[in-house]
């Protein structure tokens, strides 16, 4: 897959096809926007449902590690995102899972440009998001918007509540008459569940859940079509988890939303996504549906991050296979050679080192009907069932 | 609050320590005082643990469970922290009737203690070598040399590749993983009877985690260990314990072999945090909920704590505090280590 | 699940009423009313805020406490020169027969200016400074810490001796203005640390996800969330002006005659000490106990605020 690294150049090669089920990947549906004016007007047009929203192409984002004080030298490279690219669909919900380190966060960051991406591109309804600067910039934050992880530190804890929610507004004045805010404000408290009279309090007098629906109600204030979650239920309470996944799923249907759901609980991506990218080091090493990815995966780094979840079901355990692989992640700054998982890989031969194997569709399953046809990073791929029940 | 050992294990007799639970809390009450009032944080724990037993003590955030443990260790901020009631005994002995002197006796070297935070509970100017060996030489007068030697094999033991060439390294040196297996070594080190494991997963990635698991249940059985696992996963528990007592606002709501409370829970609250683990049948519905919030611990409710947010609540929970009542199956029989705080148990477990 | 009442429930009402009631009872808290009611409760604050507010009647409306001004004519006469205290002049009368406790009286103006004042500017500028650099980071960051080292290597009073006799005339603006020239390091330091730890806060991280700029995120975001310790230095800070002041002036080149600081009374008292204790006895006394009751007052302060303690 050559023209993997050269993504469809010229503008409109090919329509979206109607929800694939694993995205082409060379395809991209481009737009060639001379001035901002047509930037804005292409970013601001409605989407619809089933239309490529969001298209990543070999995103790369390196970190430089400098020594010296005044006088930085670089003496080498994070590579905390290196080459990765996906599809997001409107109305979809792609979970992107991968432990520590893998770098799921910096897509989540490059995403929102609140990183520049060393190299690559992000389509977004066929703008490319990655060049915009100024009024058009403004215009995509309008339409991407993110959810964090921490509900304790993600709001400000000197501004109101009305405040949180209501700046996205003072950022975007043309979104909400000056006048209309602070019932708009009351509207969205409510929307997400929480008390409209509550709009004066401070971020402390709310238990970890309620912050968070704060949280989700400042991303959702400029009606954007995509939201970028970042681990948003993993400094939760088991019991208040299950309160704002549901208000997720509910919000993304009142809103045809299109989540980027990225976690590092498998039970709480699966629940959630249509779609499931498991990272590794960087890269991305597995890519398809959710019934694919955890019942017929076919990369052993899947395989080995599904069977090492804890599986709370005692009886489940004691007869489920498990790969419990050995050593840590290695740093991202030296990564391996060729395929980067092969140092803790049970299925690792002397190919693995040399050659790097591409994300694309296993010889073995391309053409067959079988769920284990989906894009697969690995050179040995072949399925291997290791979820239980 | 009643025993709930009544129903989990035979009370050993005073006289022969060996042969009774390892370590039992009974009726355990701890307060903080704060701004906002008295927090009622543990009130009326009891539990047991035996050697080579593994008892996980559940609950979330607020629940107890690490003021617990806290408590036993004899590590518990005091003030603000204050234990009003209750006794921790230790091969039957009352730790809390213990002199200082010899409570850090049985610190370490009997109890030891493993903590989320691998990072934050070393020492960061001391090489890991020398922490580990510095038990040795604290406790058993090892020389320098010994102490660095048993240092190393204890590394290997907890299978810290290239250990020889690592023993001097710092802790920041090493990755969440392996500071984890080194914190499981400093406890280990003195071959304690019992290890309390603080949520000693929770910061490391689900591969790692399993890792760290599994050498841990490895090394209770080599060394016939009782083990208490603090945590809120309830995959992790499901994967080790081998008994359960779920905590909420402070009390034990359910113990429970850990088969059985999968299986058929007999406290509302057990159920809903079961019920709302998403499930691979459940895809594409919307999650059960617990709704609500667990009460601040300056203000618990009266009656069953859960009661505002339990889906069975009555008159009778608002009222009356449940004791922990025995759970005894359709042909009224004991079921063994089972009991649950409710006042409709039964009804729990049936339904 | 088969059991009916395991069936979804949505929280949106019954989450918001639950914690209705328990919000009912709990009092508002953020950090500033934390603050202030932990500094009500605060002995050391009250006593000191109490003999601040003295201070400060006394410099605003020095004519409340005694009918005589010092600048009027014929204040002073010499033929009471060292005169012990007497019925009506409660201090006695210095070297040149003027009254103590009317001069002492006035002398708490220009040591709470220049503490105000010094405080003031030296917050202004090293707090801006500091902003900029913590928020800016790069090469601007790098010269505003290098030039804050410089100044930082030069000790108080010997800057101030330096810079001071540049100046022909010493009043309470020339030294409070030199004191902010030495000053505002400390401040900028303690400022730009605050800064650096904010600035990679998720919250800061939201508003610029949500385009916001610059200015917005220093001024809603940043400032408000680092001025803490800010404050707390400031206001520790006042003590030391006031006492650098007064040993500025005590040294001849701070406040100069015919203007009144209590650091020029003690250097006027000093040799005659043994026999007339009661010229240096009083202003020191005024001083010390301003001095101390601004640092305690910082204490307090410290301790409310700080957000470790807590």
């Amino acid at each position: 897959m050559a023209e993997l690294d050269k993504p469809g150049g010229g503008p409109n090669d090919q329509p979206a096809d109607a929800v694939p089920e694993t995205p082409s990947l060379t395809k991209v549906e481009q737009v060639d926007a001379a001035t901002d004016e047509s930037a804005i007007a292409v970013i601001d047009r409605p989407a619809e449902r089933g239309e490529p929203i969001l298209q990543v192409r070999n995103l790369v984002k390196h970190f430089p590690l400098t020594q010296g004080i005044v006088f930085k030298r670089q003496v080498g490279a994070v590579r905390a995102v290196d080459g990765v690219s996906f599809d997001l669909h409107q109305g979809e919900t792609l979970g992107i899972v991968g432990e520590s380190g893998c770098g799921k966060s910096t897509v989540a960051k490059l995403l929102m440009k609140l990183e520049e991406p060393t190299s690559g591109e992000i389509f977004y309804k066929g703008e490319d998001i990655a060049r915009l600067s100024g009024r058009a910039l403004k215009a995509v934050r309008r339409n991407i918007q993110m959810v964090f992880q921490d509900p304790y530190t993600s709001l400000n804890p000197r501004m109101t509540v009305g405040d949180i929610i209501g700046e996205p507004f003072e950022i975007h004045p043309e979104v909400a008459p000056k006048g209309d805010r602070r019932r708009k404000v009351q509207e969205f408290l409510e929307t997400v569940g929480l008390n409209p009279e509550h709009i004066n309090r401070y971020p402390h007098q709310f238990s970890g859940g309620q912050r968070q629906r704060i949280g989700i109600a400042r991303g959702l204030a400029l009606n954007p079509e995509i939201i970028i979650c970042d681990e948003p239920v993993s400094a939760l309470d088991v019991s208040i988890q299950a309160q704002v996944i549901n208000l997720m799923e509910k919000l993304q249907d009142e809103f045809t939303l299109s989540y980027l759901f990225i976690a590092h609980d498998l039970s709480v991506v699966r629940h959630i996504s249509d779609r499931i990218g498991v990272m590794y080091l960087g890269r991305m090493a597995e890519i398809g549906t959710d019934r694919q990815i955890y019942d017929h995966p076919t990369h052993p780094y899947t395989q080995a991050l599904l069977s090492a979840v804890p599986v709370p079901d005692p009886d489940v355990r004691e007869d489920r296979e498990r790969i419990i692989l050995t050593g840590d992640v290695p740093s991202p700054a030296n990564p391996p050679s060729g395929c980067r998982f092969r140092t803790r890989c049970f299925k690792a031969q002397d190919k693995c080192a040399e050659e790097e194997p591409l994300l694309a569709v296993p010889a073995v399953f391309s053409g067959s009907d079988s769920p284990a046809n989906h894009e697969s990073a690995c050179h040995f791929a072949e399925e291997k069932s290791v979820l239980a029940g | 609050m009643t025993l709930i050992d009544k129903a989990a294990d035979l009370p050993a007799p005073r006289s022969e320590p060996d042969s009774g639970p390892l370590l039992e809390v009974r009726d355990l009450h701890v307060e903080f005082r704060t701004n906002e009032g008295v927090a009622k944080a543990v009130n009326g724990v009891s539990y047991s643990v035996s050697a080579g037993e593994t008892l996980a003590v559940l609950g979330e955030s607020g629940s107890g469970k690490s003021v617990t443990a806290q408590t036993i260790m004899g590590i518990l901020d005091i003030p603000p922290g204050k234990i009003t009631k209750g006794e921790i005994l230790y091969r039957g002995q009352d730790l809390l009737k213990m002199s200082s002197e010899q409570r850090r006796k049985i610190r370490g070297r009997k109890i030891a203690m493993i903590f989320q935070d691998a990072l934050s509970a070393l020492n960061p100017v001391f090489s890991v070598g020398y922490q580990l060996g510095e038990m040795y030489r604290k406790h058993q007068g090892a020389s320098r040399k010994e102490a660095k030697a048993r240092a190393i094999e204890l590394m290997d033991r907890v299978r810290i590749p290239a250990a020889k060439q690592r023993v001097g390294d710092y802790p920041h040196q090493f990755s969440g993983g392996m500071r984890q297996r080194i914190m499981i070594a400093m406890a280990m080190a003195l071959e304690p009877d019992l290890i309390i494991a603080d949520e000693p997963t929770t910061a490391l990635d689900v591969t790692v985690q399993a890792q760290v698991m599994e050498l841990l249940a490895e090394l209770q059985r080599e060394y016939n260990m009782g083990l208490i696992l603090i945590t809120h996963d309830m995959g992790v528990v499901a994967d080790v314990s081998d008994k359960i007592a779920v905590m909420y606002a402070g009390r034990i709501v359910e113990t429970a072999p850990v088969h059985e409370l999968y299986r058929r829970p007999a406290h509302p609250y057990t159920k809903g945090l079961l019920n709302s683990i998403p499930r691979l049948d459940q895809k594409g519905q919307e999650l059960y909920v617990i709704k609500g919030l667990p009460p601040t611990l300056t203000n618990i409710p009266p009656g069953c704590a859960f009661q505002p947010r339990c889906p069975m609540a009555q008159d009778v929970c608002r009222t009356d505090i449940p004791p922990l009542y025995e759970v005894k199956d359709a042909d009224d029989r004991a079921m063994p280590g089972r009991g649950s705080a409710c006042h409709f148990w039964k009804e729990t477990l049936d339904g | 699940m088969t059991d009916p009442t395991a069936a979804p429930t949505m929280p949106a009402p019954g989450t918001t009423d639950g914690a209705d009631e328990q919000a009912k009872s709990e009092r508002v808290a953020s950090l500033w009313s934390d603050a202030r009611r932990d500094l009500v409760r605060n002995p050391i604050f009250l006593i000191s805020a109490v003999i601040i507010l003295g201070l400060i009647v006394l410099s605003v409306a020095p004519q409340l406490f005694t009918e005589r001004s010092p600048y009027e004519k014929g204040f002073c006469q010499l033929s009471n020169s060292m005169e012990p205290p007497k019925s009506g002049h409660p201090f006695g009368y210095d070297v040149q027969g003027c009254d103590v406790y009317t001069r002492t009286i006035y002398g708490a103006r220009n040591s709470v200016i220049v503490g105000i004042l010094t405080s003031a500017m030296t917050s202004m500028v090293g707090g801006v400074l500091g902003l900029i650099a913590g928020l800016r980071g790069g090469w601007v960051d790098t010269v505003l810490s290098r030039i804050t080292e410089i100044f930082f290597a030069i000790p108080l009073m010997l800057g101030g001796l330096l810079f001071l006799s540049m100046f022909d005339t010493g009043n309470v603006y020339t030294v409070a203005l030199i004191l902010m020239v030495l000053g505002w390091p400390s401040v900028f330091r303690i400022m730009r640390g605050a800064v650096l730890s904010n600035k990679h806060n998720d919250y800061v991280i939201a508003a610029r996800a949500l385009g916001a700029g610059t200015w917005r995120i220093a001024t809603r975001h940043v400032l408000p969330n680092a001025i803490a310790p800010v404050i707390v230095l400031s206001t520790i800070n006042l003590g030391i002006y006031i006492s650098a002041e007064a040993a500025l002036s005590y040294l001849g080149i701070g406040v100069q005659s015919p203007n009144i600081s209590w650091g020029l009374m003690i250097a006027d008292a000093q040799s005659r000490f043994l026999n007339h204790p009661h010229m240096l006895l009083y202003p020191s006394l005024f001083l010390s106990v301003t001095v101390l009751a601004f640092i305690m007052l910082g204490d307090a302060v410290r301790d409310a605020l700080d957000p470790k303690l807590r």
